[in-house]
């Protein structure tokens, strides 16, 4: 693609995502969630893909920013006993209250998930391979147990975020936009972090991680950076996602291992994990199977979700990103020598 | 939490109690640990879904007694049907992961592991479910402590039942070719082993050792459908610190393990007790890993 081309090709996606809404508009909620699928998948491909770190813990960065957002809303302008009475009230929050805290709870999310990433990355990054993503796995189900057993969170019984002050036709258009807005700011980011040295560091990890240490890189600081990155874009977009669901529960919607856990890894590598736009092509598939799954197969939809999984891991390992760059290279910018290339067949 | 600490000590007699019961329960551990062990060893597959076949053993077994067949009954029958769900699952999707990387395997086992839990969540619903064995109690100690029989039971059984794998292995001649696939499965072909026979066998063992496990686990605690990913996190917790095919080491961990958490959760409160054996894990992961890294190692 010419660079020219390029460019109209972002332009006309995003004024198609600037008017799906309006396009849709009884689809909101779910093309909302699009874009959270969509920022899930981004924020795993830069371990998971990027860097070969392969990571089931990266919902509970989520999981913390939903809690951090939650819990700022509450204290914001209530005490905590207060709060029980008024929780499902319409009007026990003004709109800029509402929007205040929000915000405020994300900011506060995003920044309590970086700390907690770079904590928890000093220990676990060391780890490789299989027993990074075991224990990754231990850790998301831990950080659920634990937030169900803390009565200042709600226990196991969980949270309820403040009611939307608007319009309930308003609230699928609020998210929806501000789910894009951190859905694309993770794209442009991680755009610049892979087109810079940082990309060529992560990957050379990915490829060889003895090797990249032999060369000088310090692999632990790249490897918490792109962790704290990750867990960044997280944090705030749990802070959005417990407000749009309006229920915080510790294991089935903040530390959701088995759900948001699973299909973020399984979204990049639907879409290609390693590539930039395999993700998000993965994601909208994936989001899009998963929502035909809950209208035509009602009661039998987490079963059909489980061997879906199975399924994609075990036929599509690839991706279709790896699908589409074995058969039409030549989309990607390589050309083939199909002389050489038929010779090397016929050998083989 | 320091209160439940003190009580320890003023009354020895919970101590003893805790220590009972996390024996009795680390037995269990072990077995299922051990058919982790053998999949991994053999195959390069760490099975998660481990404790779904555990769960799905135990589910067997209820079914076998709601029939009205003898419980006695439901360990053998769990073993039976459960190697062939290992044998039906190996043949469907693990044949295509053997020799693929880890982490493909792990992803696959963990969807199967959902499979298997939305698929028993459908069947025999959400509810906590239990068997009664009717078996009752031993009192010792001036009545202080009781034992119940039927841990008894499921601890001898199990450790028997280990006993009785162990000696298939070294002496049997499929168990011989299944340590000769384990050790080189290159070689192991070329001397006239069908190592895809092997796999298929070691993996439905495995699922059968789970079963049977299961079984135990129904009439001495409860199952439900998504109570099984707590096992395969003990059998792989177990795994790494006793090594692959050790069982002294195994037995050894997995009632170390049991009575750990026992402990924990008396000291914690139950609500705590699951976030403490998966926090355990992370820990444990991370120490073995910082000691290693010591002799400029990593785990591998």
């Amino acid at each position: 693609m010419t660079r020219n081309r390029k460019y109209v090709f972002y332009g006309l996606i995003f004024v198609l995502a600037l008017a799906a809404p309006f396009l849709a508009p009884d689809y909101q909620t779910q093309l909302a969630f699009l874009w959270l699928m969509i920022l899930f998948a981004l924020t795993w491909d830069i371990m998971g893909g990027q860097m070969g770190y392969n990571s089931f813990g990266n919902v509970v960065f989520f999981g913390i920013g939903m809690y951090t957002t939650a819990v700022t809303q509450r204290n914001l302008y209530f005490e905590v006993e207060q709060y029980v009475s008024v929780s499902g009230l319409v009007d026990a929050v003004t709109p800029s209250q509402y929007v205040t805290g929000m915000f405020l709870g994300m900011g506060a999310g995003a920044i309590l998930a970086v700390f907690i990433a770079f904590i928890l990355g000093i220990g676990i990054l060391g780890l490789r391979g299989h027993y990074f993503a075991i224990c990754t796995l231990g850790l998301t189900i831990a950080a659920g147990e634990t937030a169900g057993g803390i009565d200042y969170i709600g226990g196991g019984s969980g949270m309820v975020a403040p009611v939307f002050p608007l319009a309930l036709g308003e609230k699928g258009i609020f998210f929806y936009y501000v789910l894009m807005t951190l859905a694309v700011m993770t794209f442009v980011v991680f755009q610049r972090l892979y087109s810079s040295q940082f990309g060529l560091a992560i990957n050379a990890i990915r490829d060889d991680e003895d090797k990249a240490e032999a060369m000088g890189l310090h692999t632990t600081r790249y490897k918490a950076v792109a962790w704290c990155a990750s867990a960044f874009f997280l944090g705030a977009a749990g802070g959005a996602t417990g407000n749009l669901v309006g229920f915080i529960d510790p294991l089935d919607v903040a530390f959701a291992g088995s759900t948001f856990g699973v299909w973020m890894v399984l979204m990049a590598i639907l879409g290609g994990k390693g590539t930039m736009w395999g993700p998000v092509i993965g994601a909208a598939v994936f989001h899009i199977t998963q929502e035909l799954f809950w209208t035509y197969l009602f009661g039998w939809q987490r079963v059909a979700l489980g061997a879906l999984i199975v399924i994609i891991v075990v036929f599509f390992p690839k991706g279709i990103m790896g699908f589409l760059h074995h058969h039409w290279p030549q989309l990607f910018g390589q050309t083939v020598d199909e002389a050489s290339s038929s010779e090397r067949e016929g050998k083989a | 939490m320091i209160d439940n600490f003190l009580i320890l000590f003023d009354a020895p007699v919970f101590a003893v109690q805790l220590l009972i019961d996390g024996l009795l329960v680390g037995a269990l551990f072990a077995l299922v640990a051990y058919g982790m062990a053998l999949v991994w060893g053999v195959m390069n597959i760490i099975n998660i879904a481990q404790g779904e076949f555990v769960i799905m053993g135990g589910y067997v077994a209820l079914t076998v007694a709601n029939v009205g067949i003898p419980i006695v009954f439901g360990l053998p029958l769990a073993f039976i049907v459960l190697f062939f769900a290992g044998w039906l699952v190996f043949r469907i999707v693990i044949c295509r992961v053997v020799d693929q990387d880890l982490f493909t395997s792990i992803l696959a086992t963990f969807g199967i592991s959902i499979l298997l839990q939305q698929l028993m969540n459908q069947i025999f619903t959400a509810d906590v479910r239990t068997l009664e064995s009717g078996l009752g109690m031993w009192f010792v100690l001036d009545n202080m402590v009781t034992i119940s029989q039927i841990k008894v039971v499921t601890f001898v059984v199990a450790l028997a039942f280990g006993a009785a794998i162990i000696i298939f292995m070294k002496k049997s001649r499929l168990g011989q070719s299944i340590r000769a696939t384990a050790q080189n499965a290159r070689a192991a072909r070329i001397m006239g082993i069908n190592t895809d026979r092997v796999y298929a066998f070691t993996y439905a063992l495995n699922a059968a050792i789970c079963g049977a496990a299961g079984a135990l686990v129904v009439m001495t605690w409860l199952v439900h459908p998504f109570g099984g990913l707590a096992y395969t996190v003990r059998s792989f917790m177990i795994v790494v610190i006793a090594g692959l095919g050790n069982f002294p080491a195994v037995v050894a961990a997995g009632i170390g393990l049991g009575a750990l958490e026992n402990y924990a959760g008396f000291m914690l409160g139950t609500e705590f007790q699951m976030a403490f054996i998966f926090g355990l894990l992370v820990a444990i992961l991370v120490w073995r890993n910082f000691r290693l890294k010591k002799q400029r190692m990593v785990l591998k």
